[in-house]
């Protein structure tokens, strides 16, 4: 027995597997992606009363061992041990909601009848007296053949039962058992157990039909969305900016600090230019991601995700995506890391690769920088009448431009490379609940880990690599360093494919090191201009300056619309390569996107320049 | 009747599914979620936008959001 044991967490999506999970691990848990697909597994340590730790997994929610989506696959080939490299697990726990028993007994039945040790947690019990329903675990227990112990997860009930009956699940001699019965009898069977099991039911009124009734109002949900939205928006763009400022000031303090005890030369450099500005220019995203992610935890912690997709499916369903794509898309508005991470929630495969090539068409965080420094330099500060500023106007339109181009490459990708059935929408709206602190936690610094490490990693290589093009090889005196370096190189060719849609040397210099993120740009032309600046209010101001002096308004105005489209940041092409396990994706994206950027400014620019602005 | 043209509220039992009219996958997924004939379902809401499109099924203590689609290959008779 010096092998450690293994236990999986087994249920139907909505049985609150993971607060469970959460509840019997803590917070000690290792996420990965289960090997060749996308699909997260989460294991974490437990402890047996024996004082015998095993590896316990939370299985992707599943509502048959016949699977119809990626989690479904891998649950069905985890439990029956054909999953290649993932051991077989040694007791499985089924997670039931005790309120919704003639469903989830229904696929209960079918792990039962792998004949595995197996223990049953019916969960959720206190929902369920909640709703007025008193249950007879006991009886489950002779009708299953197996221990069924229950649990309220968040309320740590019955966990020390469960861990019990988890540790002598092997020892016990299999019941009668549940024979292998097909969907239809299975259901029936599923009944006749939960009605026979129910003690006592009184009808209250139920919680969740009221909020729904609110919710889902034609008139009144739409109208609680979208302030919810507001409020979301508000909060990734306000809330944020303290903790931004912060992490900002930390990222100068550490720049100053390496120079005052760092000798002077290419080391000092590269860590404070490169390193240091690169991997901060991303780091100080992190409250924006929190924050949003804060958001979207709660939606779906609480049940209301579900509805919002519910609300937003027929307007989604016009261009061939589904309600499901609406929250990953929204999230993208922030940045389209955490937008293409939350495509996971999404079961159509093709749905979701739709989802994740259109997620860096949403105007992301990082092109305000860029927005704001062009429109600041451009566009008259006036007013359009009815109290719009022309400059407000012009960055609304920018949006809408996005989400526009969005639509319309959607409408095409699905007739086109993600063609395949018409994407349905079948989804459970799940019971509301109040989200748990605990498990938010968890969650957000599991998401804000993700976010640290997988950006962080490829942006330190990008920003070393570019640093290195800007630098080498060193200029001889009287020669700019710019023009001397790999990277002038580089943009002196690329200067002339951009020639045509009215993009200037400069500009083509500014877009190499934008590739890590688009807001380098900003600080890139200012590096180039030479504009000797202390802080960013200021740079912004004179770069402004130079701007006007240099370019005229066709070419800033192309300059906005190559950015709409563009996708200059190394961090989603590497999120995408990850989320669909290979190359081929991102590179469609790059060509698809830079295409698109290229037209759009060639437009912008000679529409502007042959109306005479 | 259809299942899509049921009003709100009303209980009904589907008596037959026209499969053929569904994707693989998809009558999988309904039939998994007890969508299935036999199964007593009423329309608990209905979409916000051009359509009335998707609706939501309560199915046993489910609520299942569907797209009219679906629910048009459903035969109900009214309980």
């Amino acid at each position: 027995m010096s092998r450690q044991r293994k236990v999986a967490l087994v249920g139907n999506p909505n049985a609150g597997k993971s607060a469970l999970f959460n509840a019997l691990t803590g917070a000690r848990q290792k996420i990965a992606n289960y090997p060749g697909v996308t699909v997260e597994r989460k294991s974490g340590r437990f402890v047996l009363p024996t004082g015998e730790p095993v590896e316990m997994t939370d299985l992707p929610g599943a509502y048959s061992l016949d699977a119809t989506s990626p989690d479904e696959e891998v649950t069905s080939k985890v439990v029956r041990g054909h999953f290649p490299g993932e051991a077989v697990p040694d007791v499985l726990v089924i997670v039931l909601d005790a309120s919704n028993l003639e469903q989830h007994l229904v696929f209960a039945q079918e792990i039962l009848a792998l004949g595995k040790p197996t223990v049953i947690a019916l969960n959720m019990v206190d929902l369920a007296e909640r709703d007025g329903l008193v249950l007879d675990a006991m009886l489950l227990e002779q009708e299953l053949g197996v221990r069924v112990i229950p649990t309220v997860a968040v309320r740590r009930r019955g966990l020390t039962d469960l861990a019990e009956a988890i540790a002598s699940a092997e020892m016990r001699h299999p019941g009668p058992g549940i024979t292998d019965l097909s969907l239809t009898e299975r259901r029936v069977a599923a009944h006749a157990m939960a009605e026979g099991a129910i003690l006592s039911e009184t009808r209250r009124h139920r919680l969740h039909a009221q909020l729904d009734r609110l919710l889902l109002n034609p008139w009144i949900g739409p109208f609680v969305l979208f302030a919810l939205l507001f409020v979301v928006f508000q909060a990734v763009f306000a809330w944020a900016t303290p903790f931004a400022d912060g992490l900002e000031a930390a990222v100068g303090w550490l720049t100053d600090w390496t120079i005052e005890f760092m000798p002077a030369g290419l080391v000092r450099d590269l860590v404070t230019d490169g390193i240091l500005a690169g991997v901060g220019s991303v780091v100080v995203f992190l409250p924006q991601i929190v924050i949003l992610f804060a958001f979207i935890l709660a939606m779906e912690a609480s049940g209301y995700m579900a509805r919002a997709a519910f609300l937003m499916d027929r307007l989604m369903s016009s261009v061939g995506l589904s309600g499901r794509s609406f929250i990953p898309l929204l999230s993208s508005f922030a940045c389209a890391i955490p937008g293409i991470m939350a495509t996971r929630s999404i079961s159509d495969p093709k749905d979701r690769l739709t989802t994740i090539l259109i997620a860096p068409l949403m105007t992301c965080s990082a092109r305000l920088p860029v927005y704001a420094v062009i429109i600041a330099a451009f566009i008259p500060s006036r007013s359009v009448g009815w109290g719009i500023g022309l400059q407000g106007l012009v960055l609304f339109a920018l949006y809408v431009a996005g989400v526009i181009g969005a639509m319309a490459v959607a409408l095409v990708l699905r007739r086109s490379v993600t063609k395949g059935a018409a994407s349905g929408f079948i989804m459970e709206l799940p019971k509301y609940q109040l989200p748990r602190l605990k498990d938010m936690a968890i969650g957000l610094w599991q998401r804000a880990w993700i976010f640290l490490r997988r950006a962080g990693t490829i942006i330190f290589t990008v920003t070393v690599v570019l640093w290195v093009m800007l630098n080498f090889p060193q200029a001889r005196p009287g020669e700019s360093q710019v023009d001397a370096s790999i990277a002038g190189k580089v943009a002196n060719g690329l200067a002339v494919v951009v020639e045509p849609i009215g993009f200037n040397r400069d500009m083509a210099l500014a877009l190499i090191p934008a590739m890590a993120a688009r807001e380098v740009a900003v600080s890139s032309l200012a590096t180039t201009y030479a504009v000797d600046a202390t802080d960013e209010d200021e740079q912004a101001m004179e770069l402004g300056d130079q701007l006007k002096s240099r370019w005229t308004l066709p070419m800033a105005l192309a300059f906005l619309a190559w950015f709409v489209f563009a996708p200059q940041c190394m961090s989603t092409i590497a999120v995408t390569r990850r989320e669909t396990n290979g190359w081929k994706w991102p590179a469609f994206m790059l060509a698809y996107l830079f295409g698109l950027a290229y037209i759009a400014a060639g437009l912008t620019f000679w529409t502007a320049t042959a109306i005479g602005l | 009747m259809t299942l899509d043209l049921l009003p709100v509220g009303q209980g009904a039992r589907i008596t037959a599914v026209d499969w053929k009219c569904l994707v693989d996958e998809e009558a999988h997924r309904l039939r998994a979620l007890g969508i299935d004939e036999g199964a007593k379902v009423s329309v608990s809401h209905r979409g916000v936008f051009g359509g009335r499109d998707p609706i939501a099924i309560s199915v046993g203590r489910m609520i299942v959001a569907v797209r009219r689609a679906h629910a048009a290959a459903m035969e109900v008779e009214v309980l």
